[in-house]
């Protein structure tokens, strides 16, 4: 039996076009409360948001911690409901009921910890857990997984048992589950907080080919050496959007970054030690190889120029 | 270490018997069992023998891995052999102040104690040559008729999986704990076991809470991939039964009629035997 809201991709094109919206993600005026337990008070993860996100963009959200930005992360997929304000995924409202599914199901969410979001004790098993849950036919199953291990590269561990990969690969099969529900959306949790430096390169290589792919890709974190490829950055203090705007746009504003708690890239922190010195480093070089390859140039023609 | 566990006691191999449908294979399990009880005398263990010896060498598992199934058992086996030597009467071959051996009480014993070990034998086979995640699903598939009845069949067997999934993951947290305690100097290898099972509470009380929070966050990564229990789910590797399960089934049936056969025909044919070797 296929659940209903579970369209093909072909019919979900045509859905699109009627909403006619470049915006997938339209948060407006966003209050999250919860109540604290031993104090009898509501206190607010999430104070006045609001945010829409380009379909197809790369987006990331940071902050430090207590900022809001898991609860906003929970509440594109509907894991968390307004408390007031409306978030609507692709023209479905968060907080109805009966779309709560077609939420779920075009939001693809990776978590922080690659252990605990695993389902089954084989590889395969688990990236078909979405699929199943979606009453998708076998065959259809089949061809999802082979897809989706394929692009994270890891088809050739698919009879493994979980526990048996490194935390990256671990991290890697929880987005090939995701993938294989063929989601709009896919929002990253903090994926890389507990892997080490090479697992942590594959997951954000992963991202930003999932964005080439024309996947709306959001990511939650609080290194801001991970958002330098992203189209905009969202800084989030206190509940509330503190700053967004382009990686170029926000590293320039230096001081109010390190008010709120953050350090720029080292890349960024770099260049602008280097211009305080009346180095004229261009505010577009952001990562460090970049860094390099403009200083190389740059002594190579100082060279040339004394030489002559 | 603690990494290289192997979950139950499969015996990873590619012979038909692993192939075959773990839902027949259960009730094969079943049925063979009620056979050693269809069975009352030595001429029908031949036919459990030539039966069991067959299937054990399609399987291709080493027969030391399925003697070792008998070891936890010995005790049993030991056990119920003596009483049974000991207390059955009849015509007395050995007496000692009280106690005596009788020729039924010898011939009782060695049929006990052979069921026993057929029955701990043929049972090992099912769990060598089914992996524990098919046997689960082999459950979950012949309790669905009980569903109707109000049990949660679905929820049962992902219960287990997820169990499965899940042991490798807190073995690793246990040695974790373990080795943070030590490093603080915990002792958990001397004393009196009651000093040494108060010794074990720092780690129970951590993998407890850590178990919690895993399952929390496991129920949010369920939910976001769309779970919403058994209803309208499908199977990625729904059960089919194929041509070598109609073989298999064939097998079985033909055992049991020759079992059911050698019980109405043949009793009593053993007892001639041994009164004409004795």
């Amino acid at each position: 039996m296929q659940h209903e809201g579970n369209p093909l991709p072909k019919n979900r094109k045509k859905e699109t076009e009627r909403l006619a919206q470049d915006s997938i993600i339209q948060i407006h005026d966003l209050v999250y409360t919860y109540r604290h337990r031993e104090e009898e008070i509501n206190l607010p993860a999430i104070n006045g948001i609001s945010l829409d996100v380009e379909r197809g963009s790369f987006t990331a959200v940071i902050g430090r911690n207590g900022s809001g930005k898991s609860t906003l992360a929970k509440s594109i997929n509907a894991l968390v409901l307004p408390t007031s304000g409306s978030v609507i995924v692709d023209g479905f409202k968060t907080d109805e009921e009966a779309h709560l599914w077609d939420v779920r199901q075009r939001v693809g969410m990776v978590f922080q910890n690659p252990d605990n979001q695993l389902v089954s004790a084989i590889v395969e098993d688990d990236v078909a857990f979405g699929p199943e849950n979606l009453g998708i036919n076998p065959d259809e199953i089949r061809t999802r997984i082979r897809i989706a291990l394929e692009s994270v590269d890891m088809y050739e561990h698919r009879k493994m048992a979980p526990h048996l990969l490194s935390g990256g690969q671990k991290q890697r099969i929880a987005i090939a589950g995701v993938l294989a529900m063929h989601p709009d959306i896919v929002i990253f949790d903090e994926p890389t907080a507990m892997l080490d430096p090479g697992g942590r390169k594959e997951v954000l290589d992963i991202m930003k080919q999932l964005h080439e792919e024309g996947i709306t890709v959001v990511l939650i974190t609080h290194f801001m050496e991970e958002t330098i490829h992203c189209d905009r950055i969202v800084i989030l203090d206190k509940g509330r959007v503190a700053i967004e705007g382009s990686p170029v746009e926000i590293f320039a504003r230096t001081e109010e970054i390190e008010a709120l708690g953050l350090r720029l890239p080292f890349a960024v922190e770099i260049a602008a030690g280097l211009r305080a010195h009346g180095i004229h480093v261009p505010q577009d070089i952001l990562d460090t190889d970049g860094l390099v390859k403009y200083i190389v140039s740059e002594s190579d023609t100082e060279m040339k120029r004394s030489k002559a | 270490m603690i990494r290289d566990i192997t979950l139950g006691q499969y015996y990873p191999g590619y012979s038909i018997m692993h192939k075959i449908d773990p839902r027949l294979k259960i009730v094969a399990v079943m049925l063979y069992i009620a056979s050693l009880f269809i069975v009352k005398d030595f001429m029908g263990y031949v036919v459990v023998v030539i039966g069991l010896a067959t299937v054990t060498a399609i399987s291709k598992v080493p027969l030391r891995f399925i003697l070792r199934g008998l070891k936890p058992i010995l005790i049993i086996i030991i056990f119920t052999f003596t009483l049974n030597m000991l207390m059955t009467k009849g015509e007395i071959l050995w007496e000692w102040k009280f106690l005596h051996i009788t020729k039924e009480g010898l011939y009782n014993a060695v049929f006990m104690a052979l069921r026993l070990v057929f029955l701990i034998l043929g049972s090992s086979l099912l769990t060598l040559t089914t992996k524990p995640i098919k046997l689960t699903d082999g459950i979950e598939s012949l309790l669905k008729p009980l569903k109707r009845m109000g049990l949660p069949t679905h929820e049962l067997a992902m219960m287990m999986t997820i169990a499965l999934r899940f042991i490798p993951t807190l073995l690793e947290e246990t040695d974790k704990i373990m080795k943070a305690q030590m490093a603080r100097g915990a002792d958990f290898e001397t004393g009196s076991i009651f000093r040494r099972a108060k010794a074990l509470i720092p780690i129970l009380v951590p993998l407890f809470i850590g178990a919690f929070r895993i399952a929390q966050d496991l129920a949010l990564a369920m939910e976001a991939r769309c779970y919403r229990g058994g209803e309208g789910r499908t199977k990625l590797n729904a059960l089919k039964l194929k041509r070598k399960d109609a073989l298999a089934m064939v097998f079985i049936a033909v055992y049991l009629g020759i079992v059911i056969l050698e019980r109405i025909f043949l009793i009593g044919l053993d007892a001639k035997i041994i009164a004409l070797l004795f």
